[in-house]
């Protein structure tokens, strides 16, 4: 039924490849953050760094992308391939798998990612570790993909010894997106991979953009404003709101706000939503399951604000405040107000060349 | 691999289920640091229990025959009970010492394997991922296995003139994709109410004979390709993740006083502008 080549002599298989993938013209943050963990891991094995890129007419976002940290993309062009899916692109990274036996496949755990992973490893009878935070190569060579597991209070070490490609996946934001050289040099390839009709078996009928209303997006922002159960009612998120819009940052809420249909679930921070990594978390209403800490805790600061002295987030938090959170929150939206009138007070006051 | 339209015969769905530790019980052994799993209570993995109200509610609009298919020890008839009184038709539990330690390739292999054996299906459902694995892999897997179109992370499907049509969410949007029959979704966690059980569906559960047990000769699975040594990967270690320490200042007094010396703070630490 599928024809697996896992068990293949794995000495045969080398160079380790991210897979590519756009928006809007661009790459996706998550495969810019992949290219620098793969440029890291491509040296430690004294491989070659490739990205796969299948599209249409994309040589531009492959010269961009080599900016990045990569040797060679590999290009495959085809009306199919335009935008993302299952079939098609399972189809040409399954075929250039087996033609240029990679060691390392890394791919962003997108939704598109994920689907892509989850199709393509069976396809090709080899290991697929998801969510992964860190890498190391081991003394056999093989590579180490860790990721947490219950919620992120533990680590797993995932081998694939004896399956090749090693092929795992990573959440955006995991790691940190190298700086874009547009002087680096490297080689683009296209190739061909024959599609058939039977490729084509879903078709997109229409796509909704999510609307920027309210502006940021929580894994966009330095500063998320999060809210659990503790808020009561969905009206209090306006609260929340409110202080974002001051800080300059987005909302987000936990599993529980979200399981009471307060908020919608592209919201959720958490094992089960988004992993975020701001430069300051505040969880208000918060208490801190485990499975919550596994989306916020590699944040730079975190402030927690629970009525509870007890709240398990309080043991990981760089500032908090016990107290009740409507009293505290419209407190800071009022202080944060005097502070910037103030702040502008100050400005008008100086002489106009200084301004 | 015939799909029968739904003029012939009543549509058939297959909703794969993972019996997991009720997630809101998870708790963490503050010595060991390891989760707590003894005693915990058992529940069907909350997406997989979408993915089976989704499938109910298509019953409920078109007529269709819904099987619940899971892999797992025979604790697992527990959730397969649940699924036949909230209006599932029959269930299978493919079940087998040497399916244990089966990471996802050889799960997706045997579920493949399983549903073949089923036959005649023109839907296959799966929840987006398990609460207690989280990989999302099994699903695509399936689909990979069984070379069916596959539309994952949907929150609605509609049946129009015999094709799927889903509402699919992605990174950026809302996608809308129509498909042929047979074809696999994963069903987004928290897109629907799951239904509970009703009495009528207590009583053909009590009734008995709607859950099979199948082994991995019932169903011709190659022993030599599922169990742990037969999966790609391994757990080698599992390391206990000490978090760093943070500085864990807590601010209190009056609302107003408590809120200054934070946003003093906040800003001399340069972590909010002034």
């Amino acid at each position: 039924m599928t024809e697996g080549h896992g068990l293949e002599d794995k000495s045969h298989f080398r160079g380790v490849w991210v897979f590519l993938e756009g928006r809007a013209g661009g790459l996706r943050d998550v495969s810019t953050q992949l290219i620098g963990e793969g440029r890291r891991l491509a040296d430690l094995r004294g491989t070659p760094l490739t990205g796969i890129l299948p599209g249409r007419d994309v040589d531009a976002l492959a010269e961009r992308a080599i900016g990045y940290g990569l040797d060679r993309v590999i290009v495959v062009d085809d009306p199919m391939l335009a935008s993302y899916r299952s079939r098609p692109y399972s189809h040409v990274m399954a075929e250039l798998i087996r033609r240029h036996k990679p060691e390392i496949v890394l791919f962003g755990a997108s939704k598109n990612g994920r689907d892509l992973g989850g199709r393509l490893h069976a396809i090709l009878e080899t290991g697929l570790a998801a969510d992964c935070v860190k890498f190391d190569i081991d003394s056999e060579g093989n590579l180490d993909m860790i990721r947490p597991s219950f919620g992120g209070k533990s680590l797993a070490h995932i081998l694939c010894k004896k399956h090749r490609p090693q092929m795992a996946s990573v959440r955006r934001n995991v790691f940190v997106a190298p700086p874009h050289n547009p002087e680096r040099r490297g080689e683009i390839v296209h190739e061909e991979v024959a599609l058939t009709p039977e490729d084509n078996d879903a078709i997109l009928l229409e796509f909704q953009e999510f609307t920027k209303e309210g502006g940021l997006r929580p894994e966009e922002a330095d500063i998320v404003v999060s809210g659990g159960y503790g808020l009561g009612d969905p009206k209090n998120f306006a609260m929340l709101q409110e202080l974002a819009d001051r800080l300059g940052g987005a909302i987000a809420a936990s599993r529980k706000a979200v399981d009471s249909g307060w908020v919608p679930k592209m919201l959720q921070v958490g094992q089960t939503g988004m992993t975020v990594r701001p430069k300051l978390y505040i969880a208000i209403g918060i208490s801190g399951a485990v499975q919550h800490l596994a989306g916020m805790q590699e944040a730079d600061k975190i402030l927690v604000i629970n009525i509870d002295a007890k709240a398990p987030l309080f043991e990981i938090a760089d500032y908090g405040i016990v107290g009740d959170l409507f009293e505290i929150v419209p407190e800071m939206i009022r202080q944060l107000d005097a502070l910037k009138a103030s702040a502008s007070a100050a400005r008008r006051a100086l002489p106009a060349e200084v301004r | 691999m015939t799909a029968v339209g739904p003029a012939v015969r009543p549509m058939r769905i297959v909703v794969c289920i993972k019996q997991v530790p009720k997630a809101q019980e998870l708790q963490v052994d503050p010595v060991t640091q390891t989760l707590k799993r003894v005693g915990v209570p058992s529940e069907i993995n909350p997406p997989d229990a979408n993915a089976l109200e989704l499938a109910l509610a298509l019953k409920d609009r078109h007529g269709a025959e819904v099987i619940v298919l899971s892999m797992g020890p025979t604790s697992f008839d527990e959730s397969l009970e649940r699924a036949i009184a909230m209006g599932a038709d029959r269930a299978v539990l493919l079940t087998d010492r040497i399916l244990g330690g089966s990471d996802t390739v050889p799960t997706a292999y045997a579920l493949s394997e399983t549903i073949q054996k089923i036959g005649g299906f023109d839907l296959i459902l799966c929840g987006e991922e398990t609460t207690d694995a989280s990989t999302g892999h099994v699903g695509p897997g399936i689909a990979g296995h069984l070379s069916l179109p596959q539309i994952t992370y949907v929150s609605d499907i509609r049946i129009m003139e015999g094709k799927v049509r889903t509402r699919r969410t992605a990174e950026d949007g809302t996608e809308y994709w129509e498909t042929a029959m047979p074809a696999l979704c994963t069903v987004n966690f928290g897109c629907n109410k799951p239904r509970t059980p009703t009495l009528t569906g207590k009583i053909r559960v009590k009734r008995g004979g709607l859950i099979v047990h199948w082994s991995c000769a019932d169903v011709g699975i190659d022993p030599k390709k599922v169990g742990l040594l037969n999966s790609p990967t391994i757990v080698a270690k599992v390391d206990t993740v000490k978090l760093p320490p943070r500085a864990g200042r807590i601010f209190s007094g009056e609302p107003k006083d408590a809120v200054r010396a934070l946003l003093e703070a906040l800003i001399r630490d340069k972590v909010i502008a002034r």
